[in-house]
């Protein structure tokens, strides 16, 4: 058996986690106080994924940049990808919340989108 | 001279829920006062998520938690003033204010809520040795100027301080291809949350270096290099641990510090401890009429709390104007955070005031292990939960129930402190 510390990244709390694994199989999380902590212990042993956030530049509207992120979480190793993704990408005012500004990015299935309003 | 129910100075996340919680608690007459271009405050150059996971159960960025309080306000249709400039409040609650449409004017409020926030400590704070070279930015602004103008304030980074926006910082600057050398904290723990250690840091192989400080400073012009040497208890430097990191940029992430130039000048009694106002049960300061929330107040690791504190400050703003405050009996309950914990918000309580429940806030002096946060009516414990972990960086609360007060007419002082196991 095999036991693995975490820090649930769920909300801020920040739960300590303990994770019992046997043969990469998760037998149990304890320390979380609720089910995102269970949810975010069993991926981050097997699967681990994290959102990503960044910034492009916008032309034409009331402010220079639009905040991103991925729709969803996203494998941690594509994080580097997905960034990449985002290098020269620039969007034309006005620009809404939800608005896809890269259409599955890095292959990961996951849409990357404005967080913010430029008019 | 115009009049307004209430006034609201700031229109950040503490000041846009404090509006909509006095509009839908009765009042109508309510006027908000922004110096920026937009509401929505810090949220909006906060551009990573995490944020309204207590307040919409789903996890949100900056920008997008903001946009859904300044929505709400607009659907209120609560008036609102930007690039407006607060001078003066006084005891009388005339709020005298600054733009360049309406020049300088001044309003009569029946309520006044402070929702100014906080602004970061700079370099002068510290005494850093050394010269005064360009590349030295506070965390923040270096986030205003890498997500709102566009720029990248340096390519080989040092940051000095683990407050949570170098945390995030070293992971965006990190993104935009910089490479983040190093985070040095003075103390022995970090002052950020747990959370961003581990995904700003650890995911990025970006080292933390505990009991830290940066002691030279290099470069004329342009920074060149730091020097970060091993403290002691004291805090003091140890000879011989020094070492040396070239870089182009340095940020400091060392502490906020409340914005409350207007309330010392309004009189409002302020807590050494948070350098923020004193404050009772409804949030109020010793002016009467005048209520503080969010960052103002003291500051907080989490939106969602700022935005919880400042309803409960807009309702109870609504109700002093309204003039359906229970009549008071006199009665005040002193709050007494001792043995580890440095402060509680509120101060004071009148029990024949609070809501049915109470939600009392405070942050611990150090890292404590498997303890109890204990609560004590006068000499009797009535509540002790066991905590695996406390620690500065992140607040802590215990809920007080009214119909407990109230049974007990003689109680005089609730104790909050933290136990050894």
């Amino acid at each position: 058996m095999e036991k693995r510390e975490l820090i649930c990244i769920g909300c801020p709390l920040g739960c300590p986690l303990t994770v019992t694994m046997e043969n990469g199989e998760v037998l149990q999380v304890e320390g979380n106080t609720c089910k995102r902590g269970d949810v975010y212990a069993r991926k981050e042993v097997t699967n681990p994924t994290r959102i990503v956030t960044s910034t492009v530049t916008v032309e034409g509207g009331s402010d220079v940049t639009v905040p991103v992120k991925t729709r969803s979480d996203i494998p941690k190793e594509k994080i580097f990808e997905c960034v990449r993704a985002l290098k020269g990408v620039t969007v034309k005012a006005p620009v809404h919340i939800g608005d896809v500004i890269v259409a599955n990015a890095a292959d990961t299935g996951v849409d990357i989108i404005a967080t913010a309003n430029v008019e | 001279m115009k009049t307004y129910d209430i006034v609201i100075i700031g229109g950040g996340p503490a000041g846009l829920a404090a509006a909509a919680s006095a509009k839908k608690s009765g009042t109508d007459s309510i006027l908000i006062l922004e110096r920026d271009k937009e509401l929505g405050g810090i949220l909006n150059q906060c551009i990573h998520n995490g944020f309204g996971l207590h307040t919409f159960k789903e996890e949100l960025t900056g920008p997008e938690y903001a946009a859904r309080f300044i929505e709400e306000v607009k659907e209120l249709g609560i008036e609102y003033k930007l690039h407006t400039m607060v001078m003066d409040i006084s005891p009388e609650k005339v709020v005298t204010a600054m733009n360049r449409e309406d020049g300088m004017f001044q309003i009569q409020a029946k309520a006044v809520i402070l929702a100014m926030g906080c602004r970061e400590r700079s370099r002068g704070a510290l005494n850093i040795p050394g010269y005064r070279p360009a590349g030295i930015y506070s965390a923040g602004t270096a986030q205003r100027l890498v997500n709102r103008e566009g720029f990248l304030p340096g390519r080989e980074v040092v940051i000095l301080g683990s407050g949570d926006i170098g945390l995030i910082m070293a992971r965006r600057m990190t993104f935009e291809g910089a490479k983040v050398k190093v985070v040095a904290e003075l103390m022995p723990y970090s002052g950020g949350l747990k959370r961003n250690i581990v995904q700003c840091l650890n995911d990025y192989g970006i080292p933390l270096k505990l009991s830290h400080t940066v002691v030279e400073i290099r470069g004329k012009e342009r920074l060149t290099g730091v020097t970060i040497a091993q403290v002691d208890q004291k805090g003091k430097p140890i000879p011989g641990t020094e070492e040396d990191y070239d870089c182009d940029t340095l940020l400091l992430s060392v502490g906020l510090i409340p914005e409350n130039e207007l309330s010392r000048a309004a009189g409002v009694d302020m807590n050494p401890v948070t350098s923020g106002p004193v404050v009772n049960e409804s949030l109020e300061t010793s002016l009467e009429g005048v209520f503080a929330c969010g960052n103002v107040l003291h500051v907080h690791d989490l939106v969602d709390f700022v935005s919880e504190e400042a309803a409960a400050a807009g309702r109870n703003a609504s109700a002093y104007v309204k003039g359906s405050r229970t009549a008071e009996s006199g009665r005040e309950i002193r709050m007494n955070p001792t043995e580890g914990v440095r402060y509680t918000v509120p101060s004071v309580i009148r029990p024949e005031q609070m809501d049915d429940t109470l939600t009392v806030r405070f942050r611990v002096g150090g890292v404590y292990k498997n303890c109890y946060i204990s609560v004590y009516f006068d000499d009797e414990r009535v509540m002790r939960r066991k905590r695996p972990v406390v620690a500065p960086g992140e607040m802590e609360e215990i809920r007080l129930e009214k119909a407990k007060l109230l049974e007990r007419p003689d109680l005089k002082t609730i104790t909050v402190k933290i136990e050894e196991a």
